[in-house]
């Protein structure tokens, strides 16, 4: 049977932080009432005309500095021409043939592998208004209402090249970005309110074929998850069309997150002739050097870098370094815990384990999280020094949890302190030695597990407080 | 003389000097309308509340010894494209029937500082799309020295409401001659300033690289007033240029001795109207006799202005047109049965006949397959046409020509669309190059008004003004007044 290499590359549209609007001074926050950060710019009133905001200029640049592109000194505008109700003026101002970013990359690691991503073009573009439907879709609705409070927000578009060749690849690259995008600040990423939207352009070629196959491009994809089972659906769907003879049709498809499948929205007969033609309502917009140097300089540390500094300064292994980085949130958590713990790699270890564990139940992110970075760092250095056991550092932990308090009160407050007080270990050694003659007779007559039996029971009495180490330690010079 | 027949700078020093309230002169204004508005139809919307009032601000102001600007209480009217916050503007469309902005235009925001009083919204080819103000959805303007005769357009209502004494100033837009030519139809003046000079914030975009507000008036004088007003750097128009603006009036002088004025022969050929030629002709000896020196330069792409026009300018109109879909605003059709039938139905029931006429040929260059072939080539030509003016600037400091190669035309839909694109050729590359043109009178043709236009170099509007105040005062075509004769068919 023919083996099938699959093909994919992303189009990710990124919305700016912007505090205005791209082309006129309306606010993008999100989430205000319907129609209330509107003006006549953004509503396509008879005579209104765009003017740029430079920070959405700004903002690109950053983006494409941190994403290893060459940044392109002349830039203007055009026009995107389509009719739907949710685009006030029924064309998009947008960037064509001149895109402000050329060809960058994005660095991947699947399952220990190394691999680099193209990116085609970073261009500047505005976002449309949104629809509201008062039945479940369009189609099912007797109206639908628009609100253009996004008509207007900045968007960046970034096209990957057809670099990807599995699911787990394009959930790679759309980590990375993401976490790129966050660190430079131009995006706040969240995928749940729009602000970084994903459409996966997917086709399958014979192994050993030259010729990528027939693609579909797949939109509507608001997640991590939706992204991998949209790209495995549609592999397994134009496999089948492909097993059977048959020819993928050149096609967007949309996502049907509910039921799990992509469903046909437009062919490329009926695909939109946008007529892009020069936006002349704005002026061309030269960069220069000084611009470039000042955002170039001005770029904050980026995960990769990051990456680095934590497998050298504090001994991450690449795998721990790469998961704490890839949260630009996390990240900050780690630096901000490591300020005051003895312990780094300890303090990785909560994050990737415990503390990830209680985030991905509660279903909140890091910062959400109520456990500060200090009373972390705190629980760290008590496991540390000694004073708790590892299994007592959870109950402790557990206690955080439900209120975010100094571990150190709680442990006295618990009275959960560890013992290494000499004295008194070796009380409750002797005692226990005295108690259990036939253990310390097979101890002595080679059976080494007897040992685990003997300390098993001092730490019983001591109610887990007792250091193990030490207990384990001098219960062996005792009996030797 | 009736109050109608002066000027706003005679008007103003009648307000100073106390011997005319504004609140009388709008009435006077009022007045003339209800005569003669039955067979000019230059207004589309008046707002005679909001007019007095404003004028009665004015009278307060000049009773309590305050100064005033030039235009303080001088009765204006605005065409209809251009956004008066809370006054209907239409467009002369079906499109905008009942459009009530929720903002000022920025030339209206000027306007209002300097106190002005804004009788109404003026008629217009719809959409700013024509050059006779036939297409108005509110039916046609008529010429004030010819009723069965076109105003010109698409400013019809602006020109002819000067020509007819309906208001004291106006303002138009020019796209590719709109304010030009019916100021020459009409015996009036009217600027095209340089593009970006006036900001194009609130003025409803036909060809949004072409378009520019500018005033028609009865003298020089006049507009180089309104001018001051309107022109200045605007942070709401990327295209408004951040020059300094100079006082306009300081070009009105009486004196065009050693101006090189050049006469470019495209525009003297074939296809002007011979007893046209003649009145521009007797124009250019009386330069002559005035001092300035002629020369004559060549525009050699001038053929291929009209052409190029006619798929630029549709091209970004039909983008431009593109939001007026019965979605937010505007007319809509309430029987379609989905979102999509509805923005077709709308449009279609909308908009007139050469608005979708325009629409469509936008629609067609700029497609895929077609747009390296139209479009695109367009641009190309638009850059030689650009070029031809800047050599001939090498040779002379301004250019004269006719303003239309005919005077006002027969209101009986003989012209076919294409000839009537064709006349245009005098006006549209100026706009092309986009440069300052003036429109003023020089000579009558059957009792019909003649026009010349002289165009100046980017931003230098004062040198056009000079030469046209020194002609205006040196002949005294603008004192004559229209008849208002001619038989009304409606």
């Amino acid at each position: 049977m023919t083996k099938y290499i699959t093909v994919i590359g992303l189009e990710v549209h990124a919305e700016l932080k912007t505090k205005s609007k791209a082309f006129c001074s309306c606010s993008t926050e999100f989430g205000g009432a319907p129609n209330t950060h509107i003006c006549p710019v953004c509503l396509g009133m008879p005579g209104a005309l765009p003017v740029l905001n430079e920070q959405v200029v700004e903002f690109a640049i950053r983006a494409g500095l941190a994403l290893n592109c060459e940044i392109k000194f002349f830039n203007k505008f055009d026009r995107k021409n389509y009719f739907y109700p949710d685009l006030s003026k029924n064309y998009q101002i947008s960037q064509f043939d001149k895109p402000i970013c050329l060809a960058g990359h994005i660095d991947i690691n699947v399952d220990g592998e190394e691999k680099r991503i193209g990116i085609t073009r970073i261009h500047m573009e505005e976002d449309a208004g949104k629809l509201v439907h008062s039945g479940g879709s369009i189609s099912t609705s007797d109206f639908s209402a628009v609100d253009y409070n996004r008509a207007g927000v900045p968007l960046i578009e970034i096209v990957s090249e057809p670099d990807m060749r599995s699911a787990e690849e394009a959930r790679a690259y759309l980590e990375n970005l993401k976490a790129i995008l966050e660190y430079t600040d131009v995006c706040d990423c969240k995928m749940q309110e729009g602000s970084l939207r994903c459409d996966a352009n997917i086709s399958l070629m014979p192994e050993g074929a030259t010729e990528f196959g027939t693609r579909a491009e797949v939109k509507n994809l608001n997640s991590f998850r939706a992204l991998v089972r949209a790209i495995e659906y549609e592999v397994e769907r134009q496999k089948e069309i492909l097993e059977k003879g048959g020819q993928v049709v050149q096609e967007t498809r949309t996502w049907d997150d509910a039921n799990g499948k992509t469903l046909s929205m437009r062919s490329k007969e009926e695909a939109h002739d946008y007529r892009y033609f020069s936006e002349p309502d704005l002026v061309p917009v030269e960069l220069d050097d000084a611009w470039v140097e000042r955002i170039r300089a001005e770029l904050p540390e980026l995960p990769a870098e990051r990456q680095a500094r934590l497998m050298e300064e504090f001994g991450l292994s690449k795998y721990d370094a790469s998961i704490i980085v890839a949260s630009k949130a996390m990240a900050e958590y780690f630096d901000e815990a490591v300020k005051t713990a003895q312990d780094a790699k300890g303090v990785a270890n909560w994050l990737l384990g415990d503390v990830s564990a209680y985030l991905n139940n509660a279903g909140i992110t890091i910062s959400e999280f109520k456990v500060t970075p200090a009373h972390l760092a705190e629980l760290v250095n008590l496991t540390k020094e000694g004073v708790l056991s590892s299994k007592l550092a959870k109950k402790v932990f557990a206690e955080m949890l439900k209120e975010d308090r100094a571990p150190k009160a709680l442990v006295k407050e618990l009275g959960l302190e560890q013992v290494s007080d000499e004295d008194a270990i070796m009380k409750l050694v002797e005692e226990t030695i005295a108690e259990n003659p036939q253990s310390v007779a097979d101890f002595k007559a080679g059976k080494e597990r007897a040992i685990g039996f003997l300390v098993g029971q001092i730490m019983k009495k001591s109610k887990g407080k007792a250091n193990p180490t030490m207990v384990q330690a001098m219960l062996k010079d005792k009996l030797q | 003389m009736k109050l109608y027949e002066l000027t706003a700078h005679e008007l103003h020093d009648k307000l100073v000097s106390k011997e005319l309230s504004s609140v009388e002169l709008t009435n006077a204004l009022y007045e003339r309308i209800g005569e003669v508005e039955d067979k000019v139809n230059a207004y589309v919307t008046l707002d005679k509340e909001n007019a007095l009032a404003q004028a009665a601000k004015v009278d307060a102001k000049i009773a309590k010894g305050e100064s005033i600007s030039v235009l303080a209480g001088i009765p204006g009217g605005i065409k209809d494209n251009i956004s008066t916050k809370g006054l209907r503007t239409t467009c002369s469309s079906k499109m905008l029937g009942n459009f009530i902005p929720i903002y000022d235009a920025h030339v209206i925001e000027r306007l209002r500082a300097d106190e002005t009083i804004f009788l109404g919204k003026t008629n217009m080819d719809e959409f700013a799309m024509g050059s006779t103000t036939e297409s108005s959805y509110f039916g046609i303007t008529r010429n004030p020295w010819n009723l069965e005769r076109v105003p010109g357009g698409s400013s019809g209502g602006s020109a002819a409401a000067i020509a007819a004494g309906e208001a004291i100033w106006t303002l138009g837009s020019d796209t590719g001659g709109s304010i030009r030519q019916p100021a020459s139809f009409n015996g009036c003046v009217g600027i095209k300033p340089t593009y970006g000079r006036v900001s194009r914030y609130g003025c409803v975009a036909f060809a949004s690289s072409l378009d520019q507000i500018g005033p028609i008036t009865k003298d020089v004088t006049d507009a180089a007033i309104v001018l001051n007003s309107i022109c200045g750097k605007d942070e709401k128009d990327a295209t408004s240029l951040p020059v300094e603006v100079p006082d306009f009036t300081k070009a009105l002088v009486q004196d065009v001795k050693g101006l090189r004025i050049g006469l470019p022969k495209e525009y003297f050929g074939e296809g002007i109207d011979p007893r046209v030629k003649e009145q521009v002709e007797k124009a250019v000896k009386k330069y002559e006799e005035l001092g300035a020196e002629i020369v004559e330069v060549s525009l050699p792409h001038t053929e291929y202005a009209v052409i190029t026009y006619y798929i630029i300018a549709p091209a970004e109109a039909s983008a431009n047109l593109a939001r007026y879909d019965g979605v937010r605003y505007g007319y809509r059709n309430l029987e379609a049965k989905s979102a999509a039938e509805m923005v077709t139905l709308s449009r279609t029931e909308g908009f007139g006949a050469e608005v979708r006429r325009r629409i469509m040929l936008g629609t067609y260059v700029l497609s895929s397959g077609y747009y390296d072939a139209y479009y695109n080539k367009a641009m190309k030509v638009r850059t030689l046409i650009r070029r031809d003016f800047e050599e001939a600037f090498q040779k002379c400091d301004l250019l004269l020509t006719p303003t239309s190669p005919v005077v006002a035309y027969p209101i009986d839909g003989k012209m076919d669309p294409l000839s009537i694109y064709m006349l245009d050729v005098t006006t549209i590359p100026v706009n092309m190059a986009g440069l300052p043109g003036i429109s003023i009178p020089c000579g009558f043709v059957d009792g019909l008004p003649v026009g010349m236009q002289l165009v100046g170099k980017v931003l230098d509007e004062a040198t056009i003004l000079r030469a046209a105040y020194t002609f205006e005062q040196a002949t005294g075509y603008h004192k004559v007044f229209a008849p208002l004769g001619g038989k009304h068919n409606d």
